[in-house]
This record gives C-alpha cells, structure tokens and sequence, in this order.
C-alpha cells in the first residue's frame, strides 16, 4: 500500500496544470462589470473546449486504441481538481462521460450536458443533453460562470443519471476549489498588513486558514481513496467532505480578504458561488449522509 | 495511489486474525475503569502475550502497513487496547528507538515490548502546558547524576509507572527551547511523591508527581544535554502522527454499535438523527484514509510522522466529541446514568482536544508550519 501519487500521476498533474495556466485567464471575471453594468451571460468558449479535447480532457479513460490515455478514475480525479482549482467553466463532467458514447465529445467537437436532480447546466450551448430536459425553464444562476435550468421532475435513478463518475469528478473539483481558496487566503493573509504586521500573524486569521487546510486534506483523502475503490458508498461520503470543503472553504476566504473579498475585485465569490452548484448536483449532503447511514445500517 | 495490501501483508493478517480468534477467549476478565494496578496487570499481561506471539514490536514495525493491519485486526477482534502501556509503546519507546544510543535501547525497549516495564510521561508542568518550552523542573549536574527539582501535572499512570520520560532544564541561561534535556527516570527513586488527581470523567488516572532532589544517572538522558527540544518534537509527532491511529478504528465500531441501538430503540426513525450518524460515518472512513495518506508519506520519508498529524489530531479529537454526543442522543435519558455505555466515553471524550497540544495550538503548527504564516507573539 502506497497511497501517494505515483511519479506518473504527479506528472499529469503538473501537465495539466500547465496547460490550464495556458488556456484560462488568471481572473475569469476581470475587475468585474463596472458599478450599474449587467453582469455579462457566461458563453461557452468553443475553441477553449477543442483546446481541451485536444489536451486529452474528455478522452482521458477511453482506451489508447480508441483514441484515449487509457487512464482510470484516480488519473481522471487528479485532472478535474485542476480543473476546479481554476474554475474551468463548462459541461466538463457530462462531456468526458459522454466520451467514447457521442460522437465528437471525445475531441471536444460537440459539447455535451446532463440532467443531474433537478439541474441542467450549459443547457442553451450544448449540442447533446443527457437524461429528460423537457420543459427546463432558465434560472437566474446565482454562479456568474455557470448558466443554470430546471426541470420540473427530479430525473429518476433509472435513468442512469444517477452516476457515481460524475460525483466523484463533481466532487474533484469541489476539491480543487477548496484547495485554491486556501492558497488565496494564506497569501492574501501573508501580504496584507493591519496593526502593522501581516494580518496571518493573527491567530484568529491564522485559525480559519488552518480549518481551511484541515478541510481540504480530509476531502483530499476521501476523494482519492473513493476514485481507487470505485466504491459507491465511499463516493458519496467523498462528495459530502468535498461539498463541505469547497463551501466552507470560499466562505472563510472571503472572510480573510474582508471587505475586499465582498466585492468582485477579489474574485473569491466566484469559488463560493461555483460551489454552491456543485453541492446541489448529486448526491447533496442530506442524500449522502442517508446513503452513509445506510451502509452503517447494513453493518453486521 | 495504491491502497491494496501485498499479498505477504494478507498472509500477516490471516495469521493474527486465527491467533486472536485463539488467544481472546484465554485473556482474564477485563478490570474496572478505575483499579490501575488491575489494569496494569491486565494490559501488561495482554502486550505479553503479543511479545510470545511474536507481534510485540508491531507498533513500531517498519513496515507501517503492518501497523495498519494490527490495528484494524485487533480492533476487529475485540482485543484490548495499549492501556497502560500506552507511553511506553508508542511515545518513549519510538523515541528512544530514533535517538538513544544502542545500550539504551537494549536497556529500555525490550521490557517494554514484552510488558516488563510501563512508563509515564513527565512533560506538562503546572505553569507549562501548552508553552511547554517554558518548563522549570531543573537538573543539576552532580558528577555522573542529575539532581531533579521541580513538578510535573496531568501524569496517565504514575502511581502504577516504572519509569517517566521527563524534561529537564539543564541550561537554566539559554533561550528557552536550547535548555531542555529528555531523561528515563526510575519512579522508584526516592524524592518522587505522586499525587492523584480525579478528573471531570471521575477517573484517578491523572497524577501531579513532585520531584525533590530525585538523582537520576547521566547515562538515563536520551540525545545530548540540551538537546531535549528536538528529541521532544521526535516524541510529538509520535504521539501526534500515529499514537491515536488504533482509536479511529474503534471509533468505526463504536459507530456501528451505535447505529444497531438506535435501530433497536426507535431513534433511528429520526432522519436528523440518521444523517448526522451517516456523516459521521462519512467522517470517520475519511479519518482512516487520511491515516493511509500519513502512513504512506512518513514510509517515504524514513518513519518519523511529520506535521500531517497535527492536521489529523485536530479533526480527529472534534469528529471523537461529536461521536459521543451522538450517542447521547440516541441513549436520550439513558445517557445520564454513568453505568450505561458510552457515557464515560463521552466523559473521556473532552480530553482529545487538549491532550498532546490544545487544539488552538494544533491550528498554530498546521498554520505556521504547514502553510508558512508569520509566527505569532
């Protein structure tokens, strides 16, 4: 047993990190709309998405002879934690799944979305929409990167919708998210200076920050385990440390950037609003705390 | 990212999972809570028993997996746990393995793996807890003994310890941290008075021991005089990193138990009540991954757990508390009568987050030693 990332798998993380630092601005909202503009409507950037199945995002677990890298889920979960870390925008987890099943979602060509509960992201730019989207209706998204709509029935687990893959890479990239929020925090917290000192001399500041890493190496821990079992009960718990994490996460980091980090020239609120989505995507945290509670139940 | 076990580590499990089945039903009946010198038979006789059956060093195996796989095992099985050789085993011992010299260690580390020989732990003063480097228990140089001075507080086992690991300041006029020494001392020596204390849990197992004029021999000092603060850290990230490894796994059981009673009781009924145990649940599996990740790390980097355990420790001793009132609220009333089930546990439970460094001061390590923030006043 070595839990550790193998030399394979730091390399990929390095790779993609690379290529996401190339493909997306630092700030996805610059500066942010000025004072009475609208917010602009997220567009989904489609050379950004060839880029993508160029670098071998969607194509990642499809065998080489298909035209993959013939990874499995830990290979997968590494790269949608980079993902998350910088907020890549767009159907990510519907398109790599549908990988090998759609034409041209492998390359990238053809962007693909999914009814996940209730929610349908990206809806109006997909190409190809998995499950039942009849009668969606637009919501006002609260997350600036993310359009949102709504069917009016919950897709059932019939449907196939229900897929433990899409909530471990959901919950990937909450981990992603959470772990960037601490980075944001503890260098904001290193450089600004109140009192005359950095204010991550503080032990109160110091204290969040460090909640923030305890969260995040939990969820790390559960997330990775769960991509290497492949565990459906072990994906859930993962999802509801990696939701925790991600939420609980951005809401301390705005906290560290203070009244800053209220506003949109820190870009901290975009981690909190993506975060909120992906915890309303299954399973939320009351569904994997029953599917939990199920498998104590069932303990001998 | 590998988390099977070799084929060689299934064999080692097979194999103590056949001698536990055999060598359970053979061990005495369990003494009360409160009877030390009952439990220090009991649990010396239990780490005899692993020391015949040839699992006595397991805890500081090098293979950490090994530890692993004793610990889920034992666990399993029921087995009692380290008890009252709880310092010896997995704080002392450890530490006198990375830093005594090789006739301290062929003095020392046999009797405790074979159950001889328990100790305690003379670290926190009445005035140094959790600024530990602040201590004033001073050592004197006499010819080849240290003349001890001072008091030691929230001692486990003194009245029934044959041995203390105890810091000493020998550089009175150094800064703080240069002028601690680490030393094995006799508890039978004379000048030690040992003082029980009863804790909130209603237990005697915490002592004050007061130390007049105590000559403990120079050859007792583990690494150079002065040079205690190191060795200290060694000892800390034992009892951080790894000494709380074997609980998580009770704690997995415990929730089992619990879930089981509240089917049995009706409280399960409670969907509330059933998400907060699934997220325990949740939390725990996780806790035991972790304990992987921290195990895989600290094999690659030779043996010594490193700050990861601080990140562990303080999840870890929260997820305990949280554990126990969840039980409470199954037992409902029951909960009150201290002969019930996991009432002293959730007693016991206030403890985790203020033994081996508050949880203030865990957020303080992780805080600057981890993420690099300005150190405070």
């Amino acid at each position: 047993m070595d839990f550790r990332l193998t030399s394979e798998q730091r390399a990929l993380r390095a790779g993609v990190r690379e290529v996401l630092s190339r493909l997306l601005p630092e700030d996805p909202v610059p500066g942010g709309p000025g004072p009475g503009d609208p917010v602009p409507a997220p567009r989904l950037d489609r050379a950004l998405w060839r880029e993508l199945g160029r670098a071998g995002f969607f194509s990642l677990r499809l065998d080489e002879k298909e035209g993959g890298a013939g990874g499995g889920l830990p290979e997968a979960v590494l790269v949608f934690e980079e993902a998350g870390r910088v907020l890549l925008p767009g159907p990510l987890v519907a398109t790599h799944l549908a990988a090998g099943s759609v034409e041209g979602a492998a390359a990238g060509e053809t962007v693909v979305t999914r009814v996940d509960g209730v929610l349908v992201p990206w809806l109006d730019a997909a190409d190809q929409v998995l499950g039942d989207a009849t009668g969606a209706v637009p919501l006002r998204s609260v997350d600036p990167l993310t359009p949102l709509h709504r069917v009016p029935r919950p897709a059932s687990a019939a449907e196939g919708t229900h897929d433990g893959v899409a909530a471990l890479l959901t919950a990937a990239e909450q981990l992603g998210s959470a772990a960037c929020a601490t980075d944001r925090a503890v260098r904001h917290a290193t450089q600004r200076e109140q009192f005359g000192r950095p204010v991550g001399g503080f032990q109160a500041v110091k204290h969040l920050c460090a909640q923030m890493l305890v969260r995040t190496e939990l969820a790390r821990s559960a997330v990775y385990a769960a991509a290497v079992t492949g565990d459906r009960t072990e994906i859930a718990g993962a999802k509801l440390l990696a939701d925790d994490a991600a939420v609980r996460n951005a809401r301390d980091c705005v906290q560290v950037h203070g009244g800053m980090g209220f506003t949109w020239e820190a870009g901290v609120h975009l981690h909190l609003k993506r975060a909120w989505v992906r915890a309303q995507l299954w399973p939320t945290a009351g569904e994997a705390a029953d599917i939990q509670a199920e498998a104590l139940a069932a303990l001998p | 990212m590998d988390l099977t076990y070799t084929a060689e580590e299934e064999a080692f499990r097979t194999r103590l999972r056949d001698w536990l089945a055999a060598s359970l039903p053979t061990l005495p009946p369990a003494p009360s809570p409160d009877d030390w010198p009952g439990r220090r038979a009991y649990d010396t006789a239990w780490q005899r028993m692993l020391y015949d059956a040839g699992y006595g060093e397991v805890h500081w195996d090098a293979a950490p997996t090994r530890r692993l796989i004793f610990l889920e095992e034992t666990e399993r099985a029921g087995a009692p746990y380290v008890g009252a050789n709880f310092v010896g085993l997995l704080h002392a011992g450890p530490t006198i393995a990375a830093e005594g010299t090789a006739e301290q260690r062929q003095r020392w580390l046999p009797p405790i793996l074979r159950g001889d020989e328990i100790w305690c732990q003379g670290f926190s003063e009445p005035d140094a807890g959790s600024d530990l480097a602040s201590l004033r228990t001073k050592a004197v140089r006499d010819g080849d003994s240290y003349i001890v001075t001072g008091s030691k507080i929230w001692t486990s086992h003194a009245e029934v310890a044959d041995w203390c690991e105890l810091l000493v300041r020998t550089g009175p006029g150094t800064p703080k941290h240069r002028g601690i020494s680490w030393l094995a001392m006799p508890m039978d020596a004379p000048g030690i008075t040992v003082r029980p204390l009863r804790t909130l849990a209603g237990s005697a197992e915490f002592a004050e021991v007061f130390l007049d004029e105590v000559r403990v021999p120079v050859a007792n000092r583990i690494g150079e005089e002065n040079d205690g603060w190191r060795v200290t850290m060694v000892t800390l990230s034992f009892e951080r990193g790894t000494a709380f490894v074997g609980e998580v796994v009770a704690c997995r059981r415990t929730l089992g138990e619990l879930a089981a009673a509240a089917r049995g009781n009706s409280r399960w009924d409670d969907p509330a009540l059933r998400r907060r145990l699934g997220r325990l649940h949740a939390e725990f599996g996780a806790l035991w991954r972790l304990i992987q990740w921290n195990v895989s790390e600290s094999q690659a980097t030779g043996g010594v757990p490193g700050v990861g355990g601080s990140v562990f420790k303080l999840r870890y001793s929260h997820a305990r508390q949280e554990l126990y009132e969840a039980a409470a609220d199954v037992l409902g009333p029951d909960s009150l009568d201290l002969s019930r089930a996991w009432t002293p546990e959730r007693l016991s439970s206030l403890s985790y987050t203020i033994a081996a460094g508050t949880s203030q001061i865990q957020q303080n390590i992780i805080a600057e030693r981890i993420l690099g923030l300005p150190k405070g006043p």
